[in-house]
Parts: C-alpha cells; structure tokens; sequence
C-alpha cells in the first residue's frame, strides 16, 4: 500500500511535474523521466483509438509486477500519472485530489505559465501533506 | 497616472457586492485590448434584459457576502497579478500599482462601510481620532472585504507614526507563491491601497506597504506597515489636549 511517485504532463506531452516519495522503484536521471513521460502520453493517445467499443479516454490503469500506473485524464488533456504498489486501491480518488490542488496552487498562481514545469512551493506543500511519504 | 484595470473579459466576474469592483465596460478599454470593432457597438445595445435585479438597484443596507466564489476571485486577481507585471519595470514598480489598484477598492469600501454602520444608528458620527480609526480598519474593513476582522494590530516601539496590522491567511495571497528571485514581492500591496484609501478618506493621509513576515506557523503571514504622516500627529497631539 505504497504510493511510488506522482508525474504530471502537459497537454503536449511535457513532464511538467515529478516526484518520487516512497522508495520501490529505480532511481532514474532526470532526463529518463522526460523520455518516459512522452512515451506515456503517446502511449494513451494510441490506446484512445484502440477501444473495440467505439471513443474512449485511453489507458487509465497499467499493472506491471510490482507496481501499477494509474492515469486521470483531464478535459484540459492534462495527465495526471500515480505510480502505486499493486495493492493500492485509493490511487483514483488521490489523483482527484491532486486534481484540485493543481487547480488551487499551480492553475491560480499568477507566476506559474500554463504547459510550463511547475516550480511551486504551495503546490509541493500540499502534496507533501496529501500524499506524505508514500507510506500507508 | 495610468491605471492597470483588470482584463474586460473577466469584468463579467466582478458583478458582485464582496470587494465592490467597478464593472468596466468593454467600450471604454476596447482601443487598448483590440477587440473586433463590432463588438463595443453590440455588446451594450443587444444584451437581454437580466431576470435578477442590477446591482445597482439593490439595497445598500443588505449585503449578501456570499456572492463572489474565492476561485473565481483568484483567477482575476492572477490575470491582474499577471497583467500588471508584463508592464512594469521591478518590484518596487509592481507594488506600486497593485496599490493603485487597491486604493480604487479602499475609497468605495469606505463609502460603503460607513455608511452601512452608521446609518442604522441613532446618532451617526465620524471618526477623527486615530486610534479608534485604526482600530475600525483593524475590524470593520477586514470584515467587509474579507468577511472576518484582520488578526492583530500593533504599534511600532522604534517610531512613533508606524502602525502595523497583521493577517496571518490574507484570502488574496491564499493560492499565490512568489518565485523566489521575487521573495520581497508582496501581493499584499493590493490590500494595502485598500487600507491607504481608507485612510486618506477617514483623513490620516499616510504612506502604506505591505510586507511578508513568515513564521512557521503561518507561512503566509502579512504585515501592512502604515507610515502617517506628520500633520497626522501633530493633529492628535493637538485634540489630545
């Protein structure tokens, strides 16, 4: 019941915001956070055009072994990534959270360019008191 | 002086009774933000007749605070944060107008705060004196604007015509945090121009800014310095005796 890491990225497919909090999964530069992040977005943008069923969203959870990915899309095209042990079952309703504390600290600030890497200390605040260590 | 107005295209959002901003028309700021010509002539002709009454026509004695969302508040005061910094030259020259913009704030909520309290007392009076002027800021003010009296307020030990009123949430900052090559900013200012107009109208002309003075229980907290200015003192010195 641990809560890996927390990825935001842009409508363009940008990481705009990631951070690590309980340990579990390798430690990558920076840079491989970028990569992997723009192979996420083209990833869900694939999976919204292979639903059998007709328009759908795209990939909203991906389960490997040991952990699993979960990603809240918003009407903006702002994706909301949670990486989580597989036994966590609160990662939807985090991922609202971290939705309106986005909305609040990062949306509302006026020295914070939209699509552009958030450097805010309100929005790393309140992440920390939502998501803590991870643990839990 | 040019004064920063907030973008027209958020005026829609300003039409409530919580910080009484002035409802710009688009006519009037239409040369400066280019809007398609057609715009200024059918905007104000064509608009159907609105099922609640105009804010103008409603009564002054009865206000309905709960009318302005605090989100709502925020994006415009952000767009005029941010407006404001694409035309000015530092810090010093942002919270300069910020102040401005305030000031524009304070002198209406005084009208109105005045008149709401007195008005429905029998024997209606003005404040001359400094201290229970302060003190009526301190409370009155904070609660017209903000909905509850500001958190403490105090005289400076060092000179005699400093007064500080402190607020340790100020709503307007709630979701705003400076970069830090601009920690001396204070959005503040804004609350401070509200805080001078008022002032300047009750008649104790003085100079006021805003500071940030963080303590690790409120990370937000404010301290609006006001700086009166010597005929002030003087003239209390006089009506003491």
């Amino acid at each position: 019941m641990a809560i890996f890491g927390l990825w935001v990225i842009n409508k363009a497919g940008g990481l705009v915001y990631h951070r690590n909090f309980a340990d579990g999964l390798a430690q990558l530069t920076s840079n491989e956070y970028l990569v992997l992040a723009g192979t996420l977005h083209g990833i869900h943008a694939i999976t919204s055009r292979l639903s059998p069923m007709g328009s759908s969203s795209g990939a909203q959870v991906i389960e490997g072994e040991s952990f699993k990915m979960t990603i809240l899309l918003t009407a903006t095209g702002t994706k909301f990534v949670l990486l989580t042990s597989l036994a966590d079952s609160t990662a939807e309703a985090t991922l609202q959270k971290v939705y309106e504390t986005y909305s609040d600290a990062v949306m509302k600030n006026p020295f914070h360019t939209p699509e552009m890497p958030i450097r805010s200390e309100a929005f790393d605040v309140r992440i920390a008191a939502l998501i803590g260590s991870g643990q839990g | 002086m040019a004064y920063s107005q907030p973008h027209p295209r958020l005026s829609l959002l300003s039409n409530s009774s919580v910080s009484s901003m002035e409802h710009f028309s688009p006519t009037t700021s239409s040369t400066r933000f280019s809007l398609p010509s057609s715009a200024p002539t059918t905007l104000g002709a064509n608009k159907p007749p609105l099922s609640r009454p105009n804010i103008y026509d409603r009564n002054l004695a009865k206000p309905r605070v709960s009318d302005v969302s605090g989100a709502a508040f925020s994006f415009l005061f952000s767009e005029i944060v941010q407006y404001t910094q694409k035309r000015v030259s530092g810090i010093n020259d942002l919270e300069r107008r910020l102040n401005t913009l305030g000031y524009r704030i304070g002198t209406r909520v005084l009208e109105l705060m005045v008149w709401r309290v007195e008005s429905s007392s029998k024997a209606p009076k003005r404040e001359i004196r400094l201290l229970p002027s302060l003190m009526s800021i301190h409370t009155q003010v904070w609660r017209a604007v903000f909905g509850k009296p500001a958190d403490a307020i105090e005289k400076s030990v060092e000179n005699a015509d400093e007064y500080m009123i402190i607020d340790n949430d100020p709503p307007i900052e709630r979701h705003i945090s400076v970069p830090k090559d601009m920690s001396q900013l204070s959005c503040s200012s804004f609350t401070a121009g509200i805080v001078e107009a008022v002032l300047d109208g009750l008649g104790f002309p003085a100079r006021v800014t805003a500071h940030s003075t963080p303590t690790a229980q409120f990370p937000s907290r404010t301290t609006i310095l006001i700086k009166l200015e010597k005929s002030v003192l003087e003239r209390e010195e006089l009506l003491k005796q």
